[in-house]
C-alpha cells in the first residue's frame, strides 16, 4: 500500500508542474500587450516601459515563468490589477464563502443522492427505480443557474420564504447565514446528487449480488439490515471516493450559483475579474482550484485504498 | 428431453439470424428498442430541424425591438411573450437553438478532432509517449471544466466563436482518455496481431484496423459531450462570455431575464426549459447509444 501511495504522490508533482505551465500559458492567449491593459488611459512610453519592467514582461518567456512560479511557491499569486490587492489575500477572503456553499451542497447531495440510489437498486425494474432514474437524469440535464432562477421565483418571489440573494457570514449570524445559503446550496447540490444517485445504484446492484449478501439473507437477517449493514457499507466505498472528486465540480458550479444569488465568493470573484480584465486574479483562481482538485484526487485515491480492505494489505 | 430438442433448432436459428446481421444493424435494433432513447432522438431531431429552418419557422425577427411591445405576457400573437426590448421570445428561442446546437456540435468536433488522434497515438505507441500525453491530460483535467472554459474564453475574448473554442479545448482530454483506453483494448485483438504479422506499417494498422473499433465509445462520449457543451455554452453566454447581444442565445436570454423576474417571469421560464429539454434529450440518446453499442455496460 505504501508503495502505491508513494507512486501516486510522486505522480502529483509533474501534474502540478504542468498545471502551473498551463495557467501561466493562459496569459499568452491574451490579445494585445498586458502593459497597455494595465496602463489604461496612460499611454506614456516611459510608464509602459516601467510596467513591463516591474512585471518582467521584458524578459524571455522562460524567465517570466520562473519568476512567476518562484513567487507562487512562496504563496504570492501576484497583484490584482483592478483592486490593487495581493491575489492570495483576495483568494483567502473569498474561498471560505465558497467552501461553506460547497460543503452544504455536498451534504445535500449525499442526503438526496445516496438514499435515492439505494431505493433504486433495491427496487430494481419497478416504478421506484424508473422514477429515481428519471429524477437523476433530470438533475444531470438541468442547468443549475436556471434551477436557481426558478427557485428564486418560487421560494423568494411567490412564497417569500427565503431571501433571493445576498450573503451573511456564519460567524456573524448563523441563522441568517443558513437562510442566505440554503437555497444556493440546494441548487448546487442537485447535479452532484444525481451523480451520487447513479453511482450508488450501480454499486448497490453489484453489492446485492455478492455472496456475503446471500449469506446474510440465508442467516435470516431482515432485508433492512442486509441492505444497510452489509450491501450499503460496501457499496459506499466507490461513492466516498467519488465524493472527493465531486468537490472539484462543486467549486466549478459555484461560479454560476454565486452569480445567480449574488454571493460574494470565489466564483463571483472570477467572473468579476474576467470583466475587469484582471488577469492575475483569473490565473490565481484557476491555479488554486486546479491544485485543490489535484489534491482531492490524491485524497480520493488514498481514501479508496484505506477504506477497501482488499487493497490495504497490498 | 423433447422440449430441449424442440428448442435447439429455434436457438440455432436465432444464432444464425443474429450472425447474419451486421453489428451496426444489431446496435440500431437495440437502440430502437429503448423508448427513452427514441424519444430523446425525436426531440434532438426536432431541435435540429428548428435550428436549420429558423428563418422560415420564426414568426418574428429575433432582434427587432418594439417600444409598444415591452414585456408583454404570453398571448396568441406572441406565444412566449416579449422581452424587455419588445422582441418576440419564441423567435429568439428558435434562433437561439442555432447558437446552442452549433456550439454543442462544433466544440465537440474540435475536441474529437484533436483528442482522438492523440489518444490513438498514446494507446498505440505506449511507453514514454503515452506517459507524457497522460500527464498532460491529467493536468488539463485538473482544472474544473467550467473554470477553465471561463478563463480561456476570458483570455481569448468574449464571443460565441471563442466560447466554442474554449469548450472544445476543455473537452479534449476526455476524448484523449476514451480513445486511448479503446485503442489499448482493440490492440489486443487477434486481427490486429495478424495485420502486424502481415507486415502492415504501424500507421496502417492504427488507421485501418484500430480506428474503426474505437468509433463506438467515441460516439457515445461525443453524444454525452454535446449535452455538456450545450450547458457550457449556455453558462458562458449567461455570464456574458458567449454569444453577444443582440444575437439570441438561450444563456444570454436567461441573464437578462434575471432583472425582470417579478415583472416578467416568462422570460426566465422558456429559455431554461429549452436548454433542459435539449440537454436531457442528448443525454437520453447518449445513454441509449451506450446500451446499444456496449450491452455489457447496461
Amino acid at each position: 500500500m505504501r508503495g502505491h501511495l508513494g507512486a501516486r504522490i510522486a505522480q502529483v508533482i509533474p501534474t502540478l508542474l504542468l498545471v502551473s505551465i498551463m495557467v501561466f500559458g493562459l496569459q499568452q492567449l491574451m490579445p494585445g500587450d498586458p502593459a497597455l491593459v494595465l496602463a489604461g488611459e496612460e499611454r506614456d512610453p516611459l510608464v509602459l516601459e516601467q510596467i513591463r519592467r516591474e512585471l518582467k514582461l521584458d524578459q524571455p518567456l522562460v524567465m517570466q515563468y520562473l519568476y512567476w512560479i518562484t513567487n507562487v511557491l512562496q504563496g504570492d499569486l501576484g497583484f490584482s490589477w483592478r483592486i490593487r490587492q495581493p491575489v492570495t489575500e483576495l483568494v483567502a477572503t473569498k474561498l471560505p464563502v465558497t467552501l461553506q456553499l460547497a460543503g452544504m451542497a455536498f451534504v445535500i447531495a449525499l442526503v438526496l443522492g445516496v438514499p435515492l440510489g439505494v431505493l433504486s437498486a433495491v427496487k430494481k425494474n419497478t416504478w421506484w427505480d424508473y422514477s429515481a432514474n428519471a429524477i437523476g437524469l433530470a438533475g444531470l440535464s438541468m442547468p443549475n443557474f436556471w434551477l436557481g432562477i426558478m427557485m428564486i421565483l418560487l421560494v423568494s418571489v411567490h412564497l417569500g420564504w427565503l431571501p433571493p440573494s445576498g450573503y451573511v457570514p456564519l460567524t456573524e449570524d448563523w441563522r441568517q447565514s443558513l437562510a442566505t445559503t440554503i437555497m444556493p446550496a440546494f441548487v448546487l447540490g442537485t447535479g452532484i446528487a444525481a451523480v451520487f444517485m447513479r453511482h450508488t445504484r450501480s454499486a448497490m446492484l453489484t453489492a446485492l449480488q455478492q455472496d456475503y449478501v446471500r449469506t446474510a439473507r440465508a442467516k435470516g437477517l431482515g432485508e433492512m439490515k442486509v441492505v444497510t449493514k452489509h450491501a450499503l457499507r460496501n457499496a459506499l466505498v466507490p461513492v466516498v471516493t467519488l465524493g472527493a472528486l465531486e468537490m472539484g465540480t462543486l467549486l466549478s458550479g459555484a461560479v454560476l450559483t454565486e452569480q445567480v444569488f449574488s454571493i460574494p465568493g470565489f466564483g463571483k470573484m472570477v467572473v468579476d475579474s474576467v470583466f475587469n480584465r484582471d488577469y492575475p486574479v483569473v490565473q490565481g483562481v484557476v491555479l488554486v482550484t486546479a491544485t485543490v482538485y489535484v489534491l482531492l484526487n490524491l485524497l480520493a485515491d488514498i481514501l479508496y485504498v484505506m477504506i477497501n480492505p482488499r487493497l490495504r494489505g497490498a | 428431453m423433447s422440449a430441449t430438442s424442440a428448442s435447439t433448432p429455434n436457438t440455432a436459428g436465432a444464432v444464425m439470424a443474429s450472425a447474419s446481421q451486421s453489428p451496426a444493424r444489431m446496435a440500431v435494433r437495440r437502440f430502437m428498442s429503448g423508448p427513452a432513447a427514441v424519444v430523446g432522438l425525436v426531440v434532438v431531431v426536432f431541435f435540429v430541424v428548428v435550428a436549420t429552418f429558423a428563418p422560415l419557422i420564426a414568426p418574428f425577427d429575433p432582434v427587432k425591438t418594439s417600444w409598444t411591445l415591452i414585456r408583454k405576457a404570453p398571448s396568441w400573437a406572441h406565444w412566449m411573450g416579449t422581452d424587455e426590448n419588445g422582441r418576440d421570445v419564441l423567435s429568439r428561442i428558435i434562433w437561439g437553438a442555432r447558437a446552442s446546437l452549433l456550439a454543442g456540435v462544433i466544440s465537440v468536433t474540435i475536441a474529437t478532432g484533436v483528442g482522438v488522434p492523440i489518444g490513438l497515438l498514446a494507446g498505440f505507441v505506449g511507453g514514454k509517449t503515452d506517459m507524457i500525453i497522460g500527464r498532460l491530460v491529467d493536468a488539463m483535467l485538473a482544472a474544473p471544466f467550467l473554470i477553465l472554459a471561463i478563463a480561456l474564453a476570458a483570455f481569448l475574448g468574449p464571443s460565441l466563436q471563442n466560447a466554442m473554442i474554449a469548450i472544445g479545448i476543455t473537452a479534449t482530454p476526455i476524448f484523449v482518455r476514451v480513445a486511448r483506453g479503446a485503442t489499448i483494448d482493440a490492440a489486443t485483438n487477434d486481427y490486429v496481431e495478424a495485420a502486424r504479422a502481415l507486415g502492415n506499417p504501424p500507421w496502417r494498422v492504427a488507421v485501418r484496423h484500430i480506428l474503426p473499433n474505437i468509433v463506438p465509445p467515441v460516439m457515445v462520449q461525443a453524444t454525452l459531450a454535446i449535452a455538456g457543451a450545450i450547458i457550457a455554452e449556455a453558462s458562458l453566454s449567461f455570464l456574458g462570455l458567449g454569444q453577444q447581444p443582440p444575437a439570441p442565445s438561450w444563456g444570454s436570454m436567461l441573464n437578462s431575464a434575471q432583472r425582470f423576474l417579478t415583472q416578467a417571469p416568462w422570460l426566465a421560464v422558456f429559455p431554461g426549459a429549452a436548454i433542459f429539454l435539449v440537454v436531457l434529450s442528448f443525454n437520453l440518446v447518449g445513454d441509449g447509444l451506450r446500451d446499444a453499442l456496449d450491452p455489457r455496460a447496461k
